[in-house]
């Protein structure tokens, strides 16, 4: 038996970490996308440089189904250190190309796939004599021959050499012979092609394909964040990095080579959220990136931010938690540590951006909110999202809107005698007016503090300043409401009595799954939540539904809480589905865990079965 | 502190600087430390220095910590803004507000327990960086507002009101400043006006991190017989290597001094700090001696006070990061944003 399947199948690449394997197997996936096939790869990587076991997992899918699907049907087993696993975790019928330049007993293998074997390392070693290369262009050789038994477009895979190594003759040349030597090798020696192949389509359109964190980090430089202060923390580095590289980009002075911007690398989170506050306190707009336990590090700063009103803006790439967790897997486990982070009553606004294009959009859109509410604001986006490259629509910029700088007194205003209370709530919004550092001689300065204050900044603790000052900002958070990105609902092709609320990086699998789901008979309208505070559509999604599942990637059903704690939702409607053990949610699990509750919630009453 | 409040009308006849302010408008609230407090002492001298270089108020920045000393900013510069900010933790505030404009005065007041013990680390990497600012330290050797624990920079086998002894070696905070990069490091006392106004004039003229460690009594918890840190202790110990008169470009040096005992350090906006030495062949400019001549004066027994240390060339962090001269703060969407037909290159780009 053998999988037969065009456009709709799964490789999974096992390498060994710093071998090389990232470029090529990502070359693999970039031509099927250049053959106008849709493809969703995914690192899985451990936290380590040099020698762990790393995985590259490609899913190939015309009707551009993104999520993770689950299951493999070919193997590409380059890593002796997690064979046993890898052919165990093949669907049957499924393929398993492997290196046969030393012979494996019988027993390392299953009946029920197909077994490919190629002399990969006797070929390498009898073209290369340099140990580097053989290792390098081993990878490419794999390359080659899966564009045989795949039928990918070899001159798909050519061109984008050529695009790679443009003025670098030399290295594109010898990727192109490595490259035919695979190929080349793979007609002439295996059975070409596999049941599972690729066929030219045009399902790609004009997607690009970008990572979640570089988009954010062109996002900040889009909304026009001026200074970042980080601290490397995995899966968060690579959009400080990326921030970087943008900034060196776009915001050079041509005229006089001088940046734009500021970048610190702080000594860790505390003093990366403090710049952030004093840039933000002083006019500047400013961000930082960490994860989760750069979040922890970060709470009594952000209860100071929040307290004392000043603009700051937390991306946050979460990982698995708690603790040091799973540094380098995925999972939605920072949202009650966000919604509430520092002592004290405080809550904060979050962003749950599904793909690198909301990266782009929320990362700019909370700069913006940051200081119209004068607050921080948390995007919290994960590793899934941020670290792997996905296919996703274009990035837009309406040049025409302009930055909302939020409630700024000016100089001019204060000399006009404009009255100045920092904390003084004069538009009813529970948003205060706040002066630059620096403005005017004699008027608008006023003295930051943690403390509590009165409307004039004047410390006190009398009670009915403090009341003054905490009620207030709950109808600040009452405007932020009407301010964060509105659900987004995907109603049922028919009448449900079901929903489902969803966020973030469950998209994917999420929008797979009501496919699934409907072609089975079980019809979900379905609401994805995109901010916090929650706008009161989310309110009255839930109370229209006898049953709500809220799917999420941690165990504690966060978001679930948030809903029940903030929106008021009748808890008895909530079902929760919740994937947590690091790896991406998939479009299965969300199938397999509604069809049960469904079927469980589909019986009939026996009285009414009767009557 | 005192309990009367002062009246806000100025005597219309009180002498005015050159930039129109009064003394006096360089006053904060009143100060709510204990009477003879130090840290009050420090205040009046910053307010002094202020006024003397003529900087308009609301072009400073005051940023503090948690602590009495961190209380003080609310003192001094009443039209200046001020921050409040977490224990500890000034240091970073401060370097992101100096990011976003580079064009104000930053100054960072800070005690020992705020920078030497909580906020060790963000001392040392802001020193580091060389962000242009005034770091004061407050020094008492003791926790105040929480009554009376040793801070880290309590000297080793000094006792407390209570009696008891400190058994932790103390942090050097000169020591470490000048180890860690800071280009201007200088050591007072609260008690010591003359001394002290120069040196922040110096520290405010200075491009880098300038930091002055200022020894401040507690009259309330460290200023008993014990103490390395009372009135008189450091009145007895003190031992000045130079007296600094600031002079800034603007004026002549007209005075005479006997040849040899005064060097005239040119800073690099041409600004000139006139030196009179009382240690002889101390050289200000030489780190490496100035450490070693602290390290042994201080097992001698001796608080080394002055311009311990100064690089005429410094650098800062905006120099090092190579920013625009517009402060950050002021750069519109013009500036900043690539715009949509950048963007549309970028999404061809990632086909």
């Amino acid at each position: 038996m053998r999988i037969e399947a065009t456009n709709d199948f799964v490789v999974k690449f096992a390498n060994v970490n710093g071998s090389g394997s990232a470029s090529a197997n990502e070359l693999f996936a970039r031509a099927i996308l250049r053959m106008g096939v849709p493809v969703s790869p995914r690192n899985i990587f451990p936290s380590n440089i040099q020698g762990l076991p790393t995985w590259y997992e490609v899913r190939v899918c015309e009707a551009g189904y993104q999520g993770r699907r689950g299951g493999i049907d070919l193997m590409v087993a380059m890593n002796p250190q997690t064979w046993d696993a890898d052919v165990k975790e093949l669907e049957a019928g499924g393929y398993l190309f492997y290196d046969n330049t030393k012979p494996l007993p019988k027993s390392k293998f299953r009946d029920d796939i197909n077994v490919i074997g190629m002399p990969l390392t006797e070929i390498c070693n009898a073209t290369y004599s340099d140990p580097r290369q053989r290792q390098l262009f081993k990878n490419i050789i794999y390359v080659g021959a899966l564009s045989a038994l795949l039928e990918i477009d070899p001159n798909e895979i050519e061109r984008l050499f050529s695009e790679q190594y443009k003025g670098k003759e030399a290295l594109l040349k010898s990727n192109a012979k490595a490259l035919r030597l695979g190929r080349d090798y793979a007609l002439a020696n295996l059975n070409c092609p596999l049941g599972i192949r690729v066929k030219r389509a045009n399902a790609v359109g004009n997607k690009i394909f970008l990572e979640g964190n570089n988009a954010a980090a062109l996002g900040a430089v889009y909304g026009g964040a001026t200074v970042c202060a980080w601290y490397p923390i995995t899966p968060s580095s690579s959009l400080a990095e990326s921030f970087i590289k943008h900034c060196q980009k776009y915001r050079v002075d041509p005229a006089t080579g001088k940046q734009k911007y500021a970048i610190v690398q702080a000594e860790d989170e505390l003093a990366s959220i403090g710049m952030v506050i004093g840039a933000g306190w002083n006019g500047a707009r400013a961000f930082t990136t960490t994860s989760g336990p750069g979040i922890s590090l970060m709470t009594e700063f952000i209860g100071l931010a929040y307290f004392a009103e000043i603009p700051a803006v937390i991306i946050d790439v979460q990982r698995g938690g708690p603790s040091t967790g799973m540094p380098t897997r995925t999972q939605q486990s920072d949202v009650l540590a966000c919604a509430y982070a520092s002592h004290g009553d405080t809550k904060h606004v979050l962003l749950f951006p599904e793909d690198p294009r909301e990266c782009f959009e929320f990362s700019a859109k909370a700069l913006d909110l940051a200081e119209r509410l004068q607050t921080p604001i948390f995007v919290l986006t994960d590793l899934d999202i941020g670290m792997n490259t996905r296919l996703c629509a274009p990035l837009e910029w309406d040049d025409k809107q302009a930055y909302d700088r939020g409630k700024v007194m000016t100089s001019e205003e204060l000399e006009a005698g404009k009255d100045f209370g920092r904390y003084n709530d004069v538009d009813g919004d529970g948003i205060p007016y706040r002066t630059y550092p620096g403005t005017h001689p004699t008027r608008g300065s006023y003295f930051t503090r943690g403390t509590t204050k009165n409307r004039y900044a004047q410390y006190s603790e009398t009670g009915p300043d403090y009341i003054y000052n905490v009620q207030r900002l709950l109808r600040k958070f009452e405007t932020a409401k009407k301010l964060v990105p509105v659900p987004l609902l995907y109603p049922a092709a028919k009448p449900a009595r079901f929903g489902a609320i969803f966020y973030g990086s469950t998209s994917p699998a999420m929008q797979e799954a009501l496919d699934v789901l409907a072609e089975r008979g079980i019809h979900v309208n379905a609401l994805r939540v995109r901010g916090f505070p929650f706008p009161d559509e989310i309110a009255d999604f839930v109370a229209s539904h006898p049953w709500v599942f809220v799917i999420e990637q941690n165990r504690d059903a966060q978001l679930k809480t948030l809903l029940v704690t903030e929106a008021k939702v009748n808890q008895t409607r909530l079902l929760s589905v919740l994937h947590y053990d690091g790896t991406p949610i998939t479009a299965r699990f969300i199938v397999e865990q509604i069809s049960q509750h469904a079927a469980a919630r589909s019986v009939v009453p026996l009285k009414k079965a009767v009557s | 502190m005192t309990y009367l409040t002062k009246p806000k009308l100025h005597h219309p006849d009180l002498p005015k600087n050159q930039v129109g302010y009064t003394r006096r408008d360089y006053e904060g609230k009143i100060s709510t430390l204990c009477a003879g407090c130090g840290h009050d002492s420090i205040s009046a001298a910053i307010i002094q220095a202020c006024w003397e270089m003529e900087i308009e108020p609301h072009r400073v920045a005051k940023l503090s910590g948690i602590g009495c000393s961190s209380k003080t900013p609310d003192y001094f510069l009443g039209n200046s803004h001020g921050f409040n900010s977490v224990h500890g933790r000034m240091p970073s505030v401060l370097t992101g507000a100096n990011l976003a404009n580079r064009e104000l005065l930053y100054m960072g007041v800070s005690g020992d327990g705020d920078s030497a013990s909580i906020g060790l680390g963000q001392f040392a990497h802001c020193m580091r960086r060389g962000v242009n600012m005034v770091y004061i330290v407050e020094n008492n050797g003791v926790y105040g507002l929480t009554k009376g624990q040793f801070s880290a920079t309590a000297d080793k086998g000094s006792k407390s009101k209570r009696g008891i002894t400190n058994n932790d070696a103390p942090i050097d905070m000169v020591g470490l400043a000048l180890q860690l990069g800071a280009t201007f490091v200088g050591r007072s006392f609260s008690g010591d006006k003359k001394q002290l106004v120069p040196l922040i004039k110096g520290a405010i003229e200075h491009k880098g991190a300038a930091f002055i460690d200022v020894a401040s009594p507690c009259v309330a918890f460290n200023n008993h017989p014990g103490s390395t840190k009372s009135y008189d202790y450091v009145r007895e110990h003190n031992e000045a290597v130079n007296r600094l008169d600031f002079v800034t470009s603007r004026d002549e040096i007209t005075a005479d001094y006997a040849p040899g005992t005064v060097t005239n350090i040119t800073q690099h906006d041409g600004s000139v700090m006139r030196l009179r030495k009382l240690a002889q062949d101390y050289d200000a400019t030489d780190r490496i001696k100035v450490m070693n001549y602290l390290q042994e004066r201080a097992a001698a027994g001796e608080v080394v006070t002055g311009l311990l240390y100064v690089d005429p060339d410094s650098a800062d962090l905006h120099e090092y990061l190579n920013t625009v001269d517009i402060p950050l703060n002021r750069l519109s969407e013009r500036e900043l944003c690539p715009g949509n037909v950048a963007l549309e290159k970028l999404n061809a780009a990632l086909r």
